[in-house]
This record gives structure tokens, C-alpha cells and sequence, in this order.
């Protein structure tokens, strides 16, 4: 036990300025994956796209937030209050509580202290990225109920749905890549793929089920069911207005930040830079370097989930349903049972 | 730090528990019950047992509770005043309550006269065997059978709920 005079003051404060720093970036990072989606759509739908706020439209983002702030807040009369104003933090608090065990680039020394940049370097890491994954139905959940609108329920409830589906498939995979490494925490599978090759050669398969399941998690079309225009009117944010829809859907760009982040790191070689040994510079170039190589990857993620996003129709939803538990989920058990069975026969 | 934090836990986890009981909306009792289930997982964390933790989480906060909401939220259970219990299912309940609080109690008493000379309320950060290596090896080393048998419960169960669900 830890007597009240032994805590750490330096280790608190000094994860507690990382934990500002790394919420500060992904807000920004946020932010900007806005005006990259619109950006993006119009240039695959052979548009222009925001190009009048500041040079290249490059300030739309902040026009967007300040309209948002300054709407007038509307809450229906027939809602339940709290819920729903809870709804929308539940959210938001979802989104960024994953960013807190990835490990976003090797220790830097400043004073002579080591620092290590993730805020947690848990035991379970990427269970606790699972269960901050099956935490975030409730937002969604609790927002489409509270709104007390027919439409916004039966989109929480698909989206819940769905949800609870592609974790499943998304579960089976990873076993796949744990089996392969035999740890859970994260920094050290970013270690092996270090030294070794990145998990994209050993698991093509499981690589591919886990993306498709991810964008699935972060209700991106094709699977967009939840917020089906067309069917729906909206979706489950439909009855919000100002910074609480501001914030669902600030919420699925950060989603979609940590999805690209989680996948770089288990399937990419995290920080990894390629072609590069890890003691070719100085301990703190290399650390920066290694920021940049994570956020490089991020975006590449990033883009590619909008290409998608902007190149696919919607799935129905019974054929959402049959693609993930009839073909993701016994393709990813097929994918654990045969790489159990290498690694058995090659001991 | 630990200690206080096994006070908070405990608080929190006594009030969400009261809350659940004593909610007049089904939705707050469900979402009580997820706090609920976090304080746990706080206690299973302090005990260093940080694989139980997150499954905990997982399983039912995650899981077990979304299909709770579901059925709340479809059936639309939200009308506060809909209080039509019968007085027998009321005095059988209290009963069952009552003799189950006994024989908990009765636990409470008789572990407290055991471990008196540790003289410790709840031993915290101590011990590695709920680590996921560790767990892991004692499940399939010393309790393989009862683990394997758990998964053909499970199994069964599966195709039973299946089956019931294709009727």
C-alpha cells in the first residue's frame, strides 16, 4: 500500500500533461478529418469542395465549430433531460478514452528522465481497447432513447446492433495476432514487430476482417445504417442540435482517428519506422520520428476509410447482418484455427 | 492511495447498487447497474486481477446490459407509475432477501474471525494471479477439466438458444 507522502508528484504530472497533450492533438487531429472528408468527397465526386474560408478553405473546420457553438440549444419537450444531455458526453468520453493505451512513439529522455510516451502501458492493452469499444454502443444508445423520436430509437437500436455483431468477428481476429505474439499490451507487440516483420505478413486474413469490422464500429458507409438519410430522416442524433450533435459527430471522426491508430499499431508496426533501425539516431529524433511514422500511418487509414466511405453504396440490413455473421465471423475462426495450428506444428 | 480508493469504490458501488433497487425508470436501473459494474472492476483492479477487471467490463457492461437496454427499449417500460405488483411476490421477495443477506452476512462474520490477525480490511496490490499469464496457465494446467466442461456448458447453451430462436 502507498502511503499519501510516497505518490510520484513527478510521475502524476507528468502523465497528466500527456494526457492534455494527446487530447489536445486528437481534438485538432479531429478536427482537421473534417474538413479532409469534404475535401476528399468533393475531389472523388469531381467537385471543388470548401475552398472559401481562408487559403484552400483551410479554416472551414473553425467556421464549422463557431456555427455549431452559436446554434440555439433545443431540447424536445418530451425527452428525458438528463439522458439526454448525457447521451452525447458518453460519446465523446468513449471516443477518446482509447487514444490512453496507445503507445504513440518510443520513450524521449528530457532532464535526464525517461518518459514514456502512452499514457497507460497496461497488462490488457488491447482488451481495454475492446471493452472502450463495447462501452461506446451506450452513447449512441442512451441518445436515441432519450430523444423519445421513432426514428432516432430504431437507429440506436441498429447501430447498437451492429455494433454488438462486428465486435465479434473483430474479437476472433485479434485472437489471431494475440496467439501470434502472446502478450496484450501494446507497446510491447509494436517491440516484436520491431525486430521481427510487421503482423500484416502473418495475418493478411485477420487484418482484412478487423478493417472491415472497424469501419463497422465507427458507422462509416457502407455501414452506415444508423444514420440512413433516406430510411431514417437522420439517425440517432436526429433531435440535437448545436455543440451535443456537434459532439456525435466530432465523436465518429475521433473513432475513426483511434480505429486507424489501433489498426497501425497491431497490424502496422505502430511507431515503426520501415527501412529504418531503431538506434539509427539519437533517442529523441528517433521518438519524434516515430510520432511522425504513427501519424503518417493514421492518415493513410484515415484516407482510405473516406475512400471507401465516398466509393460504396449502403449495405441493406439483412446483408449487413449475413456479412458479419455469416462470413466474417467463421472466416476469423477459420483464420485462429489455422494459425493455431501453425504455430503448434512449427514448436 | 489504495486504501481511499477501496473507500471511493466501495461508496460508489453501495449507492449505484441502491440506486439500481430504487429507480423509478427501468433505463436508470440498467444504467446504474453499469456504474455499478465499474466500481467492481475498480476492486478487481486494486486486487490486482486486471484480466477479471476488464472482462467484467466487457461481458457485462458491454454486452449483457446493451441486450438489457434493448429490451427496455423495445417493450417501452418508462411509465413511472406502473406499480401493479401483487402483495404475494412482495412478501416471498422480502423473504428471499432477508435469508439471503442472512447467509451473506454469515459469510462477512466468519471471514472476518479468520483472517484477525492479519488485521486488514481488504488486501490490495498484492499478489500476480490474476495477470492474464498466470490465469491463463492455472486454467489450463491445474482446472483444465472444469474449463473445458464450462465450454461445452456454453455450447450447449448456444445451440439451445439457437434453436429456440429458429422456432
Amino acid at each position: 500500500m502507498i502511503a499519501p507522502t510516497l505518490i510520484d508528484w513527478f510521475f502524476i504530472i507528468q502523465k497528466l500533461i500527456l494526457i492534455v497533450i494527446i487530447v489536445l492533438i486528437t481534438l485538432g487531429l479531429a478536427l482537421y478529418t473534417t474538413f479532409a472528408e469534404r475535401k476528399i468527397a468533393a475531389i472523388l465526386q469531381d467537385r471543388i469542395g470548401p475552398n472559401r474560408a481562408g487559403l484552400f478553405g483551410l479554416l472551414q473546420p473553425l467556421a464549422d465549430g463557431i456555427k455549431m457553438i452559436s446554434k440555439e440549444e433545443i431540447i424536445p419537450d418530451h425527452a428525458n433531460k438528463k439522458l439526454f444531455v448525457f447521451g452525447p458526453a458518453l460519446a465523446m468520453i468513449a471516443a477518446l478514452m482509447t487514444s490512453a493505451v496507445i503507445p504513440w512513439s518510443s520513450d524521449i529522455i528530457i532532464g535526464g528522465k525517461h518518459i514514456v510516451l502512452q499514457i497507460a502501458d497496461v497488462n490488457i492493452g488491447i482488451l481495454y481497447v475492446f471493452a472502450v469499444v463495447s462501452i461506446g454502443v451506450y452513447g449512441i444508445m442512451i441518445g436515441g432513447w432519450a430523444s423519445n423520436n421513432k426514428f432516432s430509437l430504431l437507429s440506436a437500436l441498429r447501430a447498437a446492433s451492429q455494433a454488438i455483431s462486428y465486435e465479434l468477428a473483430m474479437g476472433m481476429s485479434l485472437i489471431s495476432v494475440l496467439l501470434l505474439a502472446g502478450t496484450l499490451r501494446l507497446s510491447e507487440l509494436v517491440h516484436q514487430q520491431q525486430q521481427t516483420h510487421w503482423n500484416i505478413v502473418y495475418q493478411p486474413l485477420g487484418f482484412l476482417i478487423f478493417f472491415i469490422c472497424a469501419m463497422a464500429e465507427c458507422n462509416r458507409a457502407p455501414f452506415d445504417l444508423a444514420e440512413a438519410e433516406n430510411e431514417l430522416n437522420f439517425g440517432y442524433h436526429q433531435e440535437y442540435s448545436s455543440m451535443k450533435l456537434g459532439f456525435y459527430l466530432f465523436a465518429e471522426y475521433i473513432n475513426l482517428i483511434m480505429s486507424s491508430a489501433i489498426i497501425a499499431t497491431i497490424y502496422f508496426g505502430g511507431y515503426d519506422t520501415p527501412f529504418l533501425s531503431p538506434t539509427a539516431f539519437s533517442i529523441n529524433t528517433m521518438a519524434l520520428i516515430g510520432v511522425i511514422t504513427l501519424l503518417v500511418k493514421i492518415f493513410i487509414f484515415v484516407f482510405i476509410f473516406m475512400w471507401i466511405r465516398w466509393t460504396l453504396p449502403r449495405f441493406r440490413y439483412d446483408q449487413l447482418m449475413r456479412l458479419g455473421w455469416k462470413t466474417l465471423l467463421p472466416l476469423s475462426l477459420l483464420n485462429m484455427i489455422v494459425t493455431a495450428l501453425f504455430i503448434l506444428l512449427s514448436h | 492511495m489504495a486504501t481511499s480508493l477501496f473507500w471511493l469504490f466501495s461508496a460508489l458501488a453501495i449507492f449505484a447498487a441502491v440506486m439500481v433497487v430504487t429507480s423509478r425508470l427501468a433505463i436508470y436501473s440498467i444504467l446504474w447497474l453499469v456504474v455499478l459494474f465499474f466500481t467492481i472492476s475498480g476492486h478487481y483492479i486494486l486486487m490486482n486481477a486486471q484480466f477479471l477487471a476488464i472482462v467484467n467490463i466487457i461481458v457485462y457492461a458491454g454486452a449483457i446490459m446493451v441486450l438489457f437496454l434493448f429490451v427496455v427499449m423495445l417493450m417501452n417500460v418508462n411509465d413511472p407509475n406502473d406499480n401493479k405488483k401483487s402483495i404475494g411476490l412482495a412478501i416471498f421477495g422480502g423473504l428471499a432477501t432477508i435469508l439471503f443477506l442472512l447467509s451473506i452476512l454469515n459469510i462477512v462474520f466468519n471471514a472476518q474471525h479468520t483472517t484477525k490477525e492479519i488485521n486488514d480490511l481488504a488486501t490490495t496490490s498484492t499478489g500476480d494471479i490474476g495477470l492474464v499469464q498466470n490465469l491463463g496457465m492455472e486454467l489450463f494446467k491445474n482446472y483444465v477439466l472444469p474449463f473445458e466442461i464450462c465450454g461445452v456448458l456454453f455450447l450447449s447453451a448456444i445451440i439451445g438458444a439457437v434453436t429456440l430462436g429458429k422456432r
